[in-house]
Parts: structure tokens; sequence; C-alpha cells
């Protein structure tokens, strides 16, 4: 037993039981304690992930060979903290103007963080389990956190009844593997895969595609990506917020853990599903994100075309390493891009009125040159343009797909980019080429000095990484090694 | 010496701070800061290009000016800079328009003047930096970097159906570009490296070279354009604010060219040669067919649109010329003649059209309703004389009369395309012809004749701001047009060295 390793996620529980306990005791003007409080567990938290990360040497792994440390676990936590350190800054504002859930927000949201640093270091499919479901179970009551919202209830409900379905298909193949295999370890799975005769892997590669399933589920791809749009727009926007963010990058450490650690030896057999999946999301995606008028919606279905391609780089993975770190370079720039888009939704959005039609954005240049000027990058960076970072995620995929062979996968890759490229051109087009309606001219958009820093570090980053990406690359290389 | 060695990633990173600052002085309320800073660098980064022409020794055809960093380890992509003596013509090319097109701005451009001189900086940077890179990826960020100011500029600047023209704008040169992509990530796998020069020389299979050769030809002829990817341009022009037009004309189209010359005929000699049919076909009915659909045109800026379009065929044509003339003359110097008579029309297109995209500009900012139709002018001649004594010049050159800049290249082109094959000399030819009807029938219909209606006699003439710029485009033409020396010198070792790699192996 190496408790040393788990020291973060220990950290953090005890923490959130300290600051339930305050919370109970504070009166409701001094709510902030709570925000505070959690900010401060996931700065901590932070530094300690990042002494691990500068001092780690080598795998360890411990808990009876459920719990492992390595760079890929420690780079996930470090992103998940830093993007759910911002996602909180930007939510704060969006909750306090509707007073919903002012301190259940943040406290569900660090439970959130502590199932998905879970699911970054779990290595049997049991710990697996647990993180992900402390992580769903969190994300459904946030969901509905505004409990007055017709919408807000539905979403939820649909949220919760689909990843019920979900969780249950991973676990009835995770149960399959298990009866086949005898073993519930990552470490053990791929030897015994491995040696099995072709009968037994008939039963693990049904597993494989339940658990498959399950998990694209959480990534909300084509054919699991029902849930994408409605929990999105039907969510407050700061939960969006955290949803569309964080747990994409756990979702994907996940992946890899099982896909390539795992049942390395069936790589034909997942790449086949993985390709047949990517492409309809890239194609479903971007082409209904086209059709919507709501910006969360659109930004919902470009989520489920982004994911897509994240997929490409694991199906390029197993050919060539460059497809893994490829893969995760771009999830985290997504992450990145899409916690700054919904955080301007959520700044745009005044006292009790959800601005979320496309509409309202129109002529926001002339209302606030600074905010236009970041959705601008933003949206530039998701359509893949140089001098974005979003450029580079996309150039290291198909740099991957190529040197794998794929290079029909990278041609059609590109071809939705383009079509893509028309919807994030168009709220370019409604900023910058409209006047601002009539009675919006007049609103002045407020931020606190807070957010204003917040959105400007996430806007001006993404530009910053654009022009000179090489160590975050390197950082996302290191982790596939 | 430090200059020496950063001299162009000043070049291009001068304007692009320039533009950060002028964006600083914020609302329309200090335009005038806005107008002053970005004319001073736009001065200075003209300046600049004193020492940078200096400095070249054009004897050589090895890249001078040479910089090179490591920028993204992984991949092995390099922040590399160099020119030889076609990069060194279009950047100072580049800096030249740019200052006319601040300077036209300056006076032009009302609402949203630091936006309008910063998207306008930007471009000038990226384009400097189009022509500078030696990096495919560098070249590649820069060639879709300048997407983003050219979409803006059109789109918020620019007239009624603006919204259409820009996105049209943007998604076609975007799919243009991402084959390209493809392709030098292809090249990237067989070579490890993404320099531009060991891409020369692979001795690829005929095959390869031909998939690749059509990659590349859809991002460079989307560029240029060539028929029939050209239908973005007429919109854009339209829609464009006359600074926008220029560097349309001037200088975005002129990357296509540069492309071909950088990428495409180098890298697949072999394919190149053996599709060059098409490619001279393509050019001849850009020519012809274009040309005549430049006569009906009733808008001036569609007008002038589609005669880029026509000129731009002439260089496409003395690019891949040189396989014909080649394959039938055996004769490297009339292939010589013909690929630097495509480069100077490259650089002479750029004052003869750009003067003209600025004069309708300065038409229609004048007239009350903005109109740029031909049938709402007449008898301007009158009531502006000294505009119509430089526009005349500037039709002049477009037409290709001996002495103005538009006659050199075309000459050099059909004459060198006559020693090898009448008939395509033949045709392109009927340039001369179909130019002069175009450019001269509009020219009379809008100025000459009887004063129209009250709003035309009333126009005012140039400002001194407009009679500096057009003095400025005015000494460029007959610069260009009598003495060719003077470019042509920096042109010959590298357009020596051009033509011998893209030539294929076995000839």
């Amino acid at each position: 037993m190496n408790f040393t390793i788990a020291i973060p996620e220990i950290f953090v529980l005890s923490m959130l039981c300290l600051i339930l306990l305050v919370d109970i005791f504070t009166p409701v003007r001094f709510k902030i304690a709570t925000y505070l409080l959690v900010q401060l567990t996931l700065v901590l938290t932070f530094l300690c992930v990042l002494t691990q990360y500068l001092n780690y040497s080598n795998q360890i792994i411990t808990f009876n060979g459920a719990y492992v440390l390595d760079k890929l676990a420690l780079l996930t936590k470090l992103f998940l903290l830093v993007t759910t350190f911002f996602v909180f800054i930007y939510a704060f504002d969006y909750l306090r103007k509707r007073n919903i859930g002012r301190s259940e927000y943040y406290i569900l949201g660090l439970l959130a963080v502590l199932g998905m640093q879970i699911m970054a270091s779990a290595y049997s499919f049991l710990t697996i389990y647990l993180g992900l479901e402390l992580l769903s179970l969190s994300l459904y009551a946030m969901v509905a956190l505004d409990k007055d919202s017709a919408r807000a209830t539905e979403a939820a409900m649909k949220y919760f009844v689909m990843g019920a379905l979900a969780t249950g298909l991973l676990l009835y193949g995770m149960s399959m593997v298990y009866g086949a295999t005898r073993t519930i370890d990552i470490s053990q799975l791929g030897d015994i895969v491995n040696l099995a005769t072709r009968n037994e892997n008939m039963v693990v590669l049904l597993g494989l595609i339940f658990m498959l399933a399950g998990l694209l589920f959480k990534f909300g791809v084509v054919p699991f990506h029902m849930w994408v749009p409605d929990v999105y727009d039907g969510a407050p926007t700061s939960v969006t917020l955290f949803i569309a963010s964080a747990p994409k990058v756990a979702a994907f450490c996940v992946t890899m853990r099982i896909l390539v650690e795992g049942l390395s030896s069936m790589q034909i057999e997942w790449q086949f599903i993985l390709v047949c999946v990517a492409v309809l999301s890239m194609f479903g995606g971007n082409v209904l994100a086209i059709a919507q008028s709501n910006i969360k919606r659109m930004l919902a279905y470009s989520s489920i075309a982004h994911m897509g391609y994240v997929l490409l780089g694991i199906i390029a993975g197993p050919d060539t390493v460059e497809g893994y770190s490829a893969a995760m370079f771009y999830i985290a720039t997504y992450v990145l891009v899409a916690a700054g888009a919904f955080a301007v939704i959520a700044i745009m959005s005044d006292e009790g009125v959800e601005l979320d039609k496309l509409e309202d954005y129109r002529g926001l240049n002339a209302r606030n040159p600074w905010l236009a000027f970041i959705m601008l990058l933003l949206m530039f960076s998701m359509a893949g343009v140089p001098p974005t970072v979003g450029f580079f995620a996309k150039l290291g995929l198909l740099q991957a797909l190529v040197e794998a062979n794929y290079i029909w996968l990278a041609a059609l890759a590109l071809v939705f980019a383009i079509i893509g490229a028309y919807y994030y051109l168009r709220i370019v087009m409604l900023m910058y080429f409209e006047e601002p309606r009539a009675e919006l001219v007049k609103v002045k958009i407020t931020m606190r000095p807070g957010i204003l820093a917040a959105i400007s570090v996430n806007g001006i980053a993404v530009l910053w990484f654009g022009l000179l990406p090489s160590s975050w690359i390197d950082m996302c290389r290191l982790s596939m090694v | 010496m430090w200059l020496q060695s950063s001299l162009l990633s000043i070049l291009i990173w001068l304007p692009v701070i320039g533009a950060v600052a002028t964006l600083f002085t914020g609302g329309d309320k200090n335009a005038a800061m806005a107008r002053i800073i970005a004319t001073i660098v736009a001065i200075a980064n003209l300046l600049l290009c004193i020492p940078l022409y200096l400095g070249f020794d054009s004897s050589t055809y090895l890249m001078q000016f040479k910089e090179n960093y490591v920028w993204i380890n992984v991949y092995d992509i390099h922040y590399a800079l160099g020119i030889d003596g076609i990069s060194l013509a279009m950047i100072i090319l580049t800096n030249f328009t740019g200052l006319l097109v601040i300077l036209a701005g300056c006076q032009a451009i009302k609402i949203r003047v630091a936006q309008y001189m910063a998207a306008f900086l930007v471009m000038q940077g990226m384009m400097i930096g189009v022509f500078a890179a030696t990096d495919s990826i560098l070249f590649y960020v820069f060639w879709e970097g300048m997407l983003i100011p050219m979409y803006l500029s059109i789109g918020m600047w620019g007239s009624t159906n603006r919204n259409y023209a820009s996105i049209k704008f943007f998604l076609y040169t975007f799919l243009g570009s991402i084959l390209m992509l493809i392709a030098i990530l292809y090249l990237y796998e067989y070579t490890g490296q993404f320099q531009i020069d060991k891409f020369y020389g692979l001795n690829l299979p005929l095959r390869t070279q031909e998939y690749i050769f059509f990659a590349f030809l859809l991002a460079f002829a989307v560029k240029v354009p060539m028929w029939p990817v050209h239908t973005w341009l007429p919109d854009a022009h339209t829609e464009a604010p006359s600074g926008g037009s220029v560097v349309l004309a001037a200088l975005m189209l002129k990357l296509g060219i540069y492309g071909f010359l950088r990428f495409s005929m180098p890298i697949v000699p072999d394919a190149s040669a053996a599709l060059a049919w098409l490619m001279i076909a393509l050019s001849l009915i850009a020519i012809v067919y274009i040309g005549l659909v430049a006569i009906v045109q009733t808008d001036m800026k569609k007008l002038i649109a589609y005669s880029s379009i026509a000129h731009m065929g002439f260089a496409t044509l003395g690019c891949f010329m040189i396989y014909q003339i080649v394959a039938t003359m055996k004769n490297y110097h009339d292939a010589y003649m013909s690929l630097e008579g495509a480069v100077i029309q490259m650089i002479s297109h750029a004052f003869g059209s750009g003067a003209m995209f600025l004069g309708v500009g300065i038409m229609a900012d004048r007239m009350y309703n903005h109109s740029r139709a031909i049938k709402d002018y007449g008898g301007l001649a009158t009531s502006m004389p000294i505009f119509a004594a430089f526009f005349m010049l500037f039709a002049m050159s477009n037409v290709g009369l001996p002495g103005t800049a538009g006659f050199v290249g075309e000459f050099m082109v059909i004459l060198s395309a006559f020693q090898s094959n009448f008939w395509i000399a033949f045709v392109a030819a009927l340039t001369l012809v179909l130019a002069a009807s175009y450019t001269l029938w509009m020219y009379k219909r809008v100025f000459f004749g009887p004063v129209l209606n009250e709003h035309v006699a009333a126009l005012p003439d140039l400002t001194i701001l407009e009679k500096i710029n057009y003095t400025l485009l005015a000494i460029g033409v007959f610069f260009v047009g009598l003495y060719p020396e003077a470019v042509l010198n920096i042109l010959h070792a590298t357009i020596g060295h051009l033509l011998l790699i893209s030539l294929p192996a076995a000839s």
C-alpha cells in the first residue's frame, strides 16, 4: 500500500468534508467562503500534482494493482484541475446573478473533480467504474441545479436516464471481460487476452464493444450523442461550461487505459469501430451544427465533431505513437477553447436573461471589442485556422494519420473541417459585420476584473500556444511514452 | 551584423506590432492617432526594404538573409526564413502596396479606423511571411493567417453583399489550402523534414507526383485564380473596400503564382511537364473567355476583377509554357524568357490593376450613392481632369501599351510562346485586343462624352494624399515599363536556377 501517490485525491476528499461542514454553518451573505475554499483546494491540489509531475521517475502501481501513477495520469490531472479552476471563476458571476446553487455548484463540482482524478489514476475496472460514477452522479445533480427551470430539469432527467444506461453497458462489458479473463486489472488484462484462444476472445470482444459504447457515450459521439445538445442547451451555462470541458479529458484518459494499455491486442477490432464512429461524428456534428440558431446547441454539435477528431488520433495510435500524443494535445486544446467559448456565453448572459441565440451576438464588436476579439480567436481556433492553437491540434492529428497511412481519413477530416468552418465564421460574421440589435446597443457588458482576467488569459493562450506550441506538444508527447 | 540576420523577421513582425499599437488607440475618437501610427509603420517597413535591396547579392540563386530557429521540436518544424530574387521583388512590392493601401485608407475609411489599419498591417506582415518562409509549415501558417484579416476587412468595410462575399472568399481559399497541407504532410513522411528545399529533387514516381501536383494545384489555382475556380474573386473584389481590392489584386493573387514557382514546379517537375497541357489550356481559357466576360461587365470593380483573372492567366501560361518550349525547341533560352516574363507580369499587374481599383474607390467614395456602375458616370474627364489623366496611364498599362509596365511581361511571354507553338501564341495574343476593348471601352464611357448629370459635375478632383499615391504608382508603372532590367537583374540568377530544377530530369 503506497498512500503517497494518492495524496492529491485524499486531500481533495478531506477538503470536501471540511467545506461541507463550513458551508452549513456560514450565513448566506458569506457564501463566498465556500467558493474561495474550493478554489484554494484546487490550487493546492494542483501544486501537489505538479510536485509529483516534476519529481516523477517511473510508473508506480499500488492498491493491489487498482491505482496507477504515471505521466498520463498526472498530465490529465493537471489539465483538469486548471480547467476546473477557470470554469469556477467563470461560473461565479453567473450563479450569483441568478442565485442558483451558489455553494452546491462548487461542492458538487469538486466532487466531480475527485471522480475525474480517480478516473485518471484508475488501473482496474473497479476503480474506473468508481471514478466514473462519482463524476456522472455529480454532473446529473449539477444539471438540475436550477430547480425552477423546466428545461434544466428535463435535461437532467434525459442525461440521467441515458447516462445510467451507458454506465450499465460499460459495467456489463466489464463483467464479460472479467468472465473471460478472470481479471479486472488492466496491467494483467493485456497478457491474458494475448494468450487466450480465439473463442475466449470472442467474449472479450463482445465485452469490448459494450465498454466502448459506455465510453463513447461519455465522449458524446455519434451514435451516442443524443444527450449532448439537449443537456448543453438545457443546463445552466455555468454547468454546460463544466460538462463541456474537464470530463472530456478524463474520459480520454480512461479510454486510453482500456483500449491501449488493456486491450491493445484487439486493436484491429476497435480501430474499425472507432473509424466508423469518428467519421459519423465529424459528419453529423459539423452538418447539424450549421442548422442551429442557439449558440449552446451549436457548440454542442461542434463538440460532437471535435470528439470525432480526437478519436482519429486514437485510430492512428497503434501505427504511430504520434497518434496518441496528437489526440491528447487535441483534447487538451479543445478543452481550453470550449471553456473559453462557453465562458463568453456566460458573460454575455445578463441577469435573468439567457442570451444564447446566435442573434444576440450581432454587433458584439461594437459593444465590447475585447470580448469579440477573444471570441474571434476561439472560433478560429475551433475551425483550425492558424495562427491559433487549433491549427496545430489538427496538424498533429493529420500528420499522425498520414504517417499511419490513413490518407483518405485525413482528407475526409479536412473536408469536414471546411464544413465546420462555415458556422464558426458565421459567429464572427455576426459579431463583426453586423450592427447590434437596437435594444442591446446601450446594454453594457460588464465583467468583474477576475473574470476579465481569466477570459483574457484564456483567449490569449489560444493565440500564444498557436504561435509557440512546442512546449505543450512535448508535454503531451511525453505522457504517452 | 544583426540587421542582416534578422531583417526579414523585422519586416514581418513590425507591421504586426504596429497593428497591436494601432488597436490600443481605441475607438474612433482617436482615429487620427491610429492613422499616424499605421502610416509611420508602413513607411518604416518600406524604408527597411532599402537595406534589404542593397544587401541582396543578385549574382547567386542561393537563399539570403537566412534565419533558422527550431520552432516545433517534435515535428522538426523550423522558423526558417530566406529570400531569393523572386521573394525580394515580391517583398518590396508588398511593402510598396502596403503603404499605398494605408495612405488610401487614411482618407477613405471613416469608421473603425484603428481596426481597419490593424487588419491591413497584419495582412502585410503575413504576406511578407509567405514570401520569406522557407519552411513549408511556416509558409502554410502565414498563408492561412492572412485569411483572417482579409475576411474581416471584406466583411467589416465592404458594401451591401459583403457577408456572402466574405464567407465565399474564406471557404474557397480554405478548401484550396487543405489539400496542400496533406501534400506537405505526405512529403514530410517521405523526407522527414519540412524545409521546402528538401522536397526538391526527390524523383518520386510519376503517379505520386501527379497526386501531389493536383493537391498543390487546387490550393494555388484558387488563389491565382484560374478558371474554373475563379468565381470567388469577382464577388470578393466587388464587395471589398477599395484597399482590400488593391491587396487582393496586387498581392494575394500573386501568392498563387508564387506557389507554383516555389512548390509545384520544382517539387514535382515530371508531373508538371506531363500536365503542362492542362495548365496551358486553363490559362488560355482564362485569357480569352474571362477576357470576353470582362467586356460585358457593368460594374467597374467586376470588370477590373475579371481583367485581373485574364492577366493572371498570362502569368500561369508563362510558367507552364517552359515545358512546351523545352520539349519542342530544346532551347533553354526561350523557356527562361517565358518564366521571367511570368514573374514580371506578376509584378507589373500589381501597379496597373491596383491603381485602377484605387481609382474606382476614389470615384465611388465621392459619388452620392457610392455607385460603381459604369452607366452612372460619364464625362468625368471634365470634372476630374487630373484623375482622368492618371487613370488613362494605368488603363494603358492594363492594356499593355509599350513603355508601361503591362507591356513587358506579356511581350516576353508571347514572344517565347511564339517560338514553340504558333497557335498558343496566337490565342494568347488575343488578349491585346480583348484587354484594349474592355479597358478602353470602360474608360470611354466613364471619362469621355458629355457630363452625365450634376452629381458627376460636382465631383472634386484628387486630394493631395491621392495625388501622392497616384504619383508613386505612376513611377512604378514607368519604372518597370521603361527600365525592366532593374527588376530582371535581381531575378536572373534565381530564375535560371528555378528553370533548372523545374525541368524533368530526362530532358
